[in-house]
Formats: C-alpha cells, sequence, structure tokens
C-alpha cells in the first residue's frame, strides 16, 4: 500500500482520506496510520502547492547556481551546503556529480536582488571558489505538471 | 441499375453502438463514459521509437508475418508474463489490430456450415466476423449470478457436432469479466473431449485487478488447439497504431499469413518499430496505468455500493457492468434518459448481445475527475428514478 499511496499524494495532497482509502481498496484507519507513518520517518516531508507564478502578477525570479567548493575536512560538503540553505530564499540545493559540486536553486522578486545574493552572499564564502548563474526565462513543466497546456480528450465519444 | 451489393454484407446490422454515437455527437456538453480505449496517450518513449523510425526511412513493407526483432519480442514477453512457449518464426503472425487476427483467425478455420460458439455479452465484431467467414453463430448467454464468467454447463449445452470454434473474450468487453485458472481448467476439459479449437481474444490481459491473467494456452493440453490474440492498444494505450498479434499453431499461423498476405501486405511498419520498444521497456508504464485504472474500479465500485445500484465486481479490461433492472426500463431507454436527462453516455449492455439487456457498460478509461462529475449525475439520475416509482 506505501508505494501506491506515495505516488496518489504526490501527485494530489489535497485528497481527503475517505477517497484516498476507496482508491487504495483499504480501511481509513490504515490509510491514516499509514501516513502519520511515513510523515513521522520524514518519508513525506511536506504538503505543497505548485504555483505558475507567471501567471499572477506577482513578481518572481529564479536562478540556477552552479557552485564550485572546496569541501571541509571531516565534514565533505556538509557544512557549507548548510551555510547556504539556511538562507529562506534558497529554495534547494543539491550536491552533484560531474563538472561542480553544489546546484542552488534561487527565488527573488528581481534580477537584482538574486546578483545581490550571488555576489554578497554566496561568493564571499570561504570554500566556495567559482559560481554560475543561470536564469530561468520560461517553465515549461515542474514537478511532473506541463505548465501551458491543456488536456483536450481527442477520442471519439463512442467505441466498442 | 442491379443491386451490386452481396446479400451476405447486406444481412449484417450495423454496431448497436453506431446509433448512439449520433445521438451523442450532437450534444455538445456531454460527458462520455462509452469509450472502449484507454485515455493515457502512448507513453513518450514508445512515441519517440515509432517517430526515429521514420526519422532513419524505416518506410517500406516488413515481411508478411511482421519485423522479426518484434516476433521474438512478442514471444519473449509470452514466455515472461505467462511462461508460454512460441516459435517466432512459426507460431506468430502480427496483424492490424487485434481485430483483424480474429477476422482472418476466423476465416482460416471455418468451413461452410461449421458453428462458432460466441459467449455474450462480447465485443461486437465476433458475430459479423464469423458470418462473413460462413460460419453459423451459436450464442451462450452469460449471466451475471456467474459473474459473466463461462461455466462448463453453458458451455456442453451449446455444443453439437458442428462446433468448430469456441471464441473465449477473456478479460471480458463490456463486462470486466475474468476467466481464473480453475474455471479455464474445468472448460478445457470439455474441449478437449468434443475436440474443438479456442480463438482466445486477450487483448485485455495486462489489465486484471485481481490474479494475474491466465491463457488457456497455458492449460494442459491447450496450446495445440487454441489461437491465441493479443495487441498493444489496451495495454500501451496504443489503439490508433493498429497493432496485434496471433500466435498459435505453425500450420494455422501458416494459412492466416497466406490471408493477411493478399489482403493486408503487412502490419504498418511505423507500429511495429514502436512496439519493439513497448514490449522491450514498456512494463512500467503499463503498471502505473494498471494501477490508476484498478483506483477508478475501486472509486466507481463504491459509488455503486453507495447508491445501492447492483454490480458484481468485475476484475478485469476497463468496464464496470451495473444492472438497471431495478428501474423496469430497457437498457437503450436507460441510456437514452441519461444522455437526455444528465448528458452523460454510457453504452447499453445490449449493443454486445441480448443478455446484455439490463445492463449498462460504464467505461473507466477516463479520469478521475471526469468519473467524480459523471457519477454526480449518475447519483441524480437514479434516484430521481426511484422517486418516479413510488
Amino acid at each position: 500500500m506505501r508505494e501506491e499511496l506515495l505516488s496518489i499524494v504526490e501527485k494530489n495532497s489535497r485528497i481527503d482520506l475517505k477517497e484516498l482509502a476507496v482508491l487504495l481498496g483499504a480501511e481509513e484507519i490504515d490509510v491514516a496510520n499509514e501516513l502519520a507513518k511515513l510523515e513521522a520517518e520524514g518519508v513525506i516531508c511536506g504538503y505543497h502547492t505548485l504555483i505558475d507564478w507567471e501567471k499572477t502578477s506577482i513578481e518572481m525570479v529564479t536562478a540556477l547556481i552552479e557552485v564550485k567548493v572546496t569541501p571541509q575536512r571531516g565534514q565533505g560538503f556538509d557544512h557549507i551546503a548548510e551555510r547556504i540553505y539556511n538562507y529562506p530564499e534558497v529554495k534547494a540545493v543539491y550536491l552533484i556529480s560531474g563538472g561542480y559540486d553544489l546546484l542552488v536553486t534561487l527565488e527573488e522578486k528581481t534580477l537584482k536582488e538574486i546578483s545581490r545574493f550571488v555576489s554578497d552572499k554566496l561568493s564571499t564564502l570561504d570554500s566556495v571558489l567559482s559560481t554560475a548563474t543561470h536564469f530561468i526565462l520560461k517553465k515549461y513543466k515542474d514537478h511532473g505538471t506541463i505548465l501551458d497546456k491543456k488536456h483536450e480528450d481527442s477520442r471519439e465519444v463512442i467505441t466498442p | 441499375m442491379r443491386n451490386f451489393l452481396s446479400d451476405k454484407v447486406q444481412n449484417i446490422q450495423p454496431s448497436g453502438i453506431r446509433k448512439f454515437f449520433d445521438i451523442v455527437s450532437e450534444m455538445k456538453d456531454a460527458i462520455s463514459l462509452g469509450v472502449g480505449e484507454p485515455d493515457f496517450e502512448t507513453p513518450w518513449h514508445i512515441r519517440d521509437e515509432g517517430i526515429y523510425s521514420l526519422e532513419k526511412g524505416k518506410t517500406f513493407y516488413t515481411s508478411n508475418s511482421g519485423l522479426k526483432e518484434l516476433r521474438g519480442e512478442i514471444c519473449n514477453y509470452l514466455k515472461r508474463v505467462q511462461n508460454l512457449d512460441y516459435n517466432p518464426d512459426k507460431e506468430v503472425l502480427v496483424t492490424v489490430g487485434g481485430s483483424e487476427a480474429i477476422d482472418i483467425g476466423l476465416r482460416a478455420m471455418i468451413n461452410p456450415g461449421d458453428e462458432v460458439i460466441i459467449p455474450q455479452p462480447s465485443y461486437v465484431s465476433y458475430e459479423p466476423c464469423a458470418y462473413l467467414a460462413g460460419a453459423k453463430s451459436v450464442i451462450i448467454n452469460l449471466k451475471a449470478e456467474n459473474e459473466f464468467r463461462l461455466t462448463p454447463e453453458e458451455l456442453e449445452n451449446a455444443i453439437t457436432d458442428k462446433t468448430k470454434v469456441l471464441i473465449l473474450p477473456y478479460p471480458n468487453n463490456p463486462t470486466g469479466a475474468i476467466m481464473e485458472r480453475e474455471d479455464l481448467e474445468k472448460i478445457a476439459k470439455i474441449i478437449i473431449e468434443k475436440d474443438i479449437f479456442v480463438l482466445s481474444d486477450e487483448i485485455y490481459s495486462a489489465l486484471t485487478y485481481k490474479e494475474k491473467h491466465v491463457s488457456i494456452a497455458n492449460i494442459s493440453g491447450m496450446k495445440e488447439r487454441t489461437l491465441l490474440i493479443n495487441g498493444f492498444s489496451k495495454a500501451y494505450a496504443m489503439t490508433g497504431w493498429r497493432l496485434g498479434y496471433a500466435c498459435g499453431p505453425a500450420e494455422l499461423i501458416k494459412q492466416m499469413t497466406k490471408i493477411h498476405q493478399y489482403a493486408i501486405m503487412c502490419a504498418p511498419t511505423t507500429s511495429q518499430y514502436a512496439a519493439v520498444d513497448a514490449l522491450k521497456n514498456g512494463d512500467e508504464d503499463v503498471e502505473k496505468m494498471r494501477q490508476a485504472y484498478n483506483q477508478r474500479r475501486r472509486f466507481l465500485m463504491n459509488a455503486f455500493s453507495e447508491m445501492g445500484l447492483a454490480c458484481f465486481e468485475p476484475y478485469g479490461a476497463f468496464y464496470v457492468f451495473p444492472c438497471i433492472k431495478e428501474f423496469g426500463m430497457s437498457s437503450e431507454e436507460f441510456a437514452e434518459r441519461f444522455l437526455k436527462e444528465e448528458k452523460v453516455a454510457a453504452v447499453p449492455g445490449t449493443a454486445f448481445g441480448e443478455s446484455g439487456e439490463g445492463f449498462l457498460r460504464i467505461s473507466y478509461a477516463y479520469s478521475l475527475e471526469n468519473l467524480k462529475v459523471a457519477i454526480e449525475r449518475l447519483k441524480h439520475f437514479v434516484e430521481r428514478l426511484r422517486e418516479e416509482k413510488v
């Protein structure tokens, strides 16, 4: 049940318990217990909403920043990652294999704020060697959802 | 001018679905639950392989029986999921959908006057195909109390000394019924004893919600008297690609290949290349879709039980077949009123044979959101009909 439960709530975190139980063919109480367990174990980390900010009047700029760092003795990359992810404007930090070390996703209201963050805060950290900032121009698909496409049923209405 | 049409073709009734289709198409904001194909698009990696084959210029005929690689993958698949051994060179034919395989399979087996047993409710093409092949159809009216499975008694009663072929349509469209191993073993005994042949239409085999599907070819002594028909439409959401296949005894496949060769040449080349990828890399996609169907199936069964609508639990395909006898009207009447008054189209059970009277086929090849709206309307409708009756 665990895997199927996760695949449902991953797509729809607003689904109510009763419906969830029906879809899984399980008892409500068992589903509730499983959900509580998944939350306690930190498997389910939150119930977020996917928003296309483009369609609002709120300005929002997203940047992906590649960061090269010197790992620190005894702590590897964890310490520097923590220094970075503690900034609330940082939305995601990943350790990456390949040409650079950390990938940082940053959301700000303006380009200026992003460049200020990179030059004032990120680049000045001791172990940061270099950064490369990429601004996102358009989001086509996010979290598995295609943003600008309405699904249309193009099937014939009745078929045998 | 003289009548240039054959008596035979004029005797065939147009599909009962057609008439209903015409009414629905004229209605603008109707929701349909009448579709017999997946709502999913073909998984992208499969489509991509089709596109790639076009880019590489694979635009020619394939061999009559289909790409060697595809036949090989079909055999691998049947071995993997059903533990069946077929020889890709002699016992497999790639066809234009399962539909073509049904047609040419019957044509390759029937002599004038032979009888073909067709359990109903079932897919609309068996009877006309049998008729065109020169057979006499013997219909078995399956019963709701048996969950629309074929029982050994029903089969035995339908067999005469002219019986040649039994069509075995499971998992079933329109009822969603399945036949489990024990059910198959019981009828296999009779089939072997009476020396008849089986055309097993297993197009929905990937979509079962209890045990994994068992092919009758898997029952001891049955493989040599079974023509197994399957395809890509339902499992991989590839209806528009028109690709299916038939597996069976070499001599039968050889004769079918002759008809196929003269009537069709070969199945569409692009589809065949895409299908190779479907079989190689598509298991996970099939499982995901199966899981989504299963959730919808549970949702519908729960909704029916809440509104007190009688429906046996179907474990296959993507249809539920609720009983509407309590409202005292025919399936057709019910479906027409449901469409006119609530703007929801569902196919009357009678479109799949007389024994579908009193039932409605509801397809769950729709998103949960769609199904929720439709079920809300069905609830209104059912409540109103019950009030009318008092």
